[in-house]
């Protein structure tokens, strides 16, 4: 039975960097329409920011607000730069911009720090949290983030006017712009706050999974069958998508014979192909109805 | 947000491509396919493998365009397929001693079953979600061929080493060249079933799918068998171009077959033209040639250059090669009048 708490504890641990990363899929999803696959790159590519300013000797905490400034300027740049003129281009052009963007910033990470493994410090140590044997600090602390930024961003668009005005350039953009929403700076926002988000994923799994180029690739494979388990319409959902991931695949890789380890990314897929199958909206997300 | 239906028009996955601009003009092809039956014979074997390689990724983007220009339906996981074809050949090769133009056939077969298995599920899903299915496909895959469970086959991490065949009936030829004319007969073989595929009614009916999938199926053309033949021909394509590679490589290993094959893939057909057959191989070239220019520059640079590339392209030439090879015909046609 500890065995059992201690896995679920585990999973819910790793679910909530997956939860991160699901929601800025979503969030970006929601703006646009489109998945983002290079978010995993660009949450690497903040953390590798924040590890060289601690490099150059700034505290974790301060290393840590300046790399959330950088990310949500840079996906707004990025927005602005190489997607807003391809807001009108067919879906495939869409897709090979962010494979592109993949591309680039995953190569850039590699020029610049080149590809070997480094060690990224946790501000909340590794003891064992309050004593228990459990759940690390670490991974109490990735929770407790974790739920702060969703409390954070409940607020932001329950209460107040840039949250409602996104919301509604999501939902109704023709409509929102009719009442003097700027709902292309809204999607621009989107971008910026969906790469502060997946920074927050990056810089808290990083003590976990090491620093390198390539550590976000099974992270965002997750976090995207989380969105898909949520629903890729549903903040909310996804959020619940990443813990329920998270909690699954440490239960599968425990109890489930042959699963170790080397099996974790074809669960994943695995999941995706089958929620997509069962129940394509999600768990929470809207039905769409095509027309001519 | 309960279950408020929401009207979603979205844009079309891939500009419409009239038929006749699939192909190259006879005169064209004619001359095309002499370079590639003369050419091997006055250069050194390297580039002879060189160009073997060509026409075997050429396979790989040409599958891949007859499911996105010819379905609209797209994939980021092509290199699974490819990897699948590979191992096939490899493991029929080198555990059960088959010759090896016979594995060729058996992992088209495969693959075809294997993509239109996946097919299916993938029925359901349009644009973004068959594109994230793929993409976690060709993320998944190289794990997936590491698995203890089917390490006495695959070789695990290590991979299997392939021997390259003989020319056959004592022919005076060396393997490199040997195996290029025989890439290149199943090359053209493949490439005249691909046109006359997308000529045919299956052709016709994958077009109406990618420019109207509402409209087709209003129409009377069955959509879910059409997409998942779409996938499993494309797919087979691909499993036989696999197997080339195996054997032109002589080696087949997990790490050989990651996102970053199907990403090479995906871009060898944006650069080529979507839709445009003969683009396919422009594209091949491309996502050969650019990677070598790149490392010999710096190591580690190929990534980029390709993304800054794939945004030129995606900005500028929006048809790809198809666009320049329009543009430079009008240009030539001006030069002989003048």
């Amino acid at each position: 039975m500890e065995l059992f708490t201690n896995q679920v504890l585990a999973g819910i641990a790793t679910g909530a960097i997956y939860a991160c990363m699901a929601l800025a899929v979503v969030m970006i999803y929601q703006a646009i329409d489109h998945l983002n696959f290079a978010q995993g790159e660009m949450a690497m590519f903040s953390t590798f920011i924040s590890w060289q300013l601690m490099q150059w000797g700034l505290p974790y905490w301060v290393a840590f607000v300046v790399t959330l400034a950088f990310s949500f300027a840079g996906g707004i740049v990025i927005e602005r730069v190489l997607f807003k003129p391809l807001t009108k281009a067919p879906i495939l052009t869409q897709v090979a911009g962010f494979i592109a963007l993949f591309s680039i910033i995953n190569s850039c990470a590699g020029l610049i720090w080149d590809f070997t493994i480094k060690q990224y410090p946790t501000p909340f140590g590794s003891s064992p949290f309050l004593g228990s044997q459990l759940i690390s600090t670490h991974q109490a602390g990735m929770i407790g983030i974790t739920l702060l930024l969703l409390i954070g961003l409940y607020f932001f668009f329950q209460y107040t006017r840039v949250g409602l005005a996104m919301r509604a350039a999501a939902a109704l953009p023709e409509s929102a712009r009719l009442v003097g929403i700027n709902t292309s700076w809204m999607i621009a926002l989107g971008w910026g706050m969906a790469a502060a988000i997946g920074s927050i994923a990056g810089m808290l799994i990083a003590p976990v999974v090491f620093l390198e180029p390539n550590m976000m690739g099974g992270v965002l494979i997750y976090g995207f069958a989380a969105a898909v388990l949520g629903g890729l319409t549903s903040p909310f959902g996804a959020v619940l998508g990443g813990f329920l991931v998270g909690i699954f695949e440490n239960l599968a890789g425990t109890y489930i014979p042959h699963v170790g380890n080397e099996m974790k990314l074809p669960i994943a897929l695995a999941l995706i192909i089958s929620v997509l199958v069962i129940k394509p909206a999600g768990l929470f997300g809207r039905n769409i109805v095509k027309r001519v | 947000m309960s279950a408020v239906e929401d009207i979603a028009s979205q844009a079309p996955a891939v500009d419409a491509v009239p038929k006749r601009a699939m192909t190259l003009s006879s005169g064209t092809t004619f001359v095309v396919v002499l370079l590639l039956l003369v050419v091997p014979l006055f250069v050194k074997n390297f580039i002879i493998f060189q160009m073997t390689m060509l026409l075997i990724y050429g396979l790989a983007v040409l599958a891949l365009n007859i499911l996105t220009g010819g379905s609209g339906q797209f994939s980021l996981g092509q290199s699974a397929f490819y990897a699948v074809g590979a191992y096939t050949s490899a493991i029929l090769m080198e555990q059960y001693n088959v010759n090896y133009a016979l594995t060729l056939p058996v992992a088209g077969v495969i693959c075809f079953g294997f993509g239109f298995l996946f097919g299916q599920p993938a029925l359901r899903l349009s644009g973004v979600y068959l594109a994230l299915a793929t993409f976690a496909l060709a993320t998944a895959m190289p794990q997936i061929l590491k698995l203890g469970f089917f390490e006495e086959w695959t070789g695990g991490v290590q991979g299997l080493v392939v021997t390259k065949p003989d020319a056959p009936f004592g022919l005076p030829m060396s393997q490199d060249m040997w195996l290029y004319y025989f890439t290149l007969a199943i090359t053209i073989a493949i490439y005249v079933f691909s046109v006359n595929l997308l000529r045919s009614r299956s052709g016709r009916a994958f077009m109406a799918i990618r420019d109207n999938e509402i409209a087709a199926s209003a129409m009377g053309i069955d959509v879910a068998t059409y997409k998942t033949l779409a996938f499993g021909v494309s797919a087979g394509i691909t499993g036989v171009a696999g197997g080339l590679g195996a054997i032109a490589v002589q080696f087949v290993a997990p790490d050989s077959y990651t996102i970053v094959l199907a990403i090479s893939l995906f871009l060898g057909m944006v650069v080529g033209g979507v839709g445009w057959l003969p683009g396919s191989f422009v594209g091949a070239a491309f996502i050969i040639f650019v990677p070598n220019i790149a490392e010999g520059i710096s190591k580690g640079l190929s990534g980029a250059v390709f993304g800054v590339l794939l945004f030129l392209v995606i900005f500028l030439v929006p048809h790809g090669s198809r666009q320049v090879a329009m543009v430079a015909q009008q240009l030539l046609g001006k030069l002989r009048k003048n």
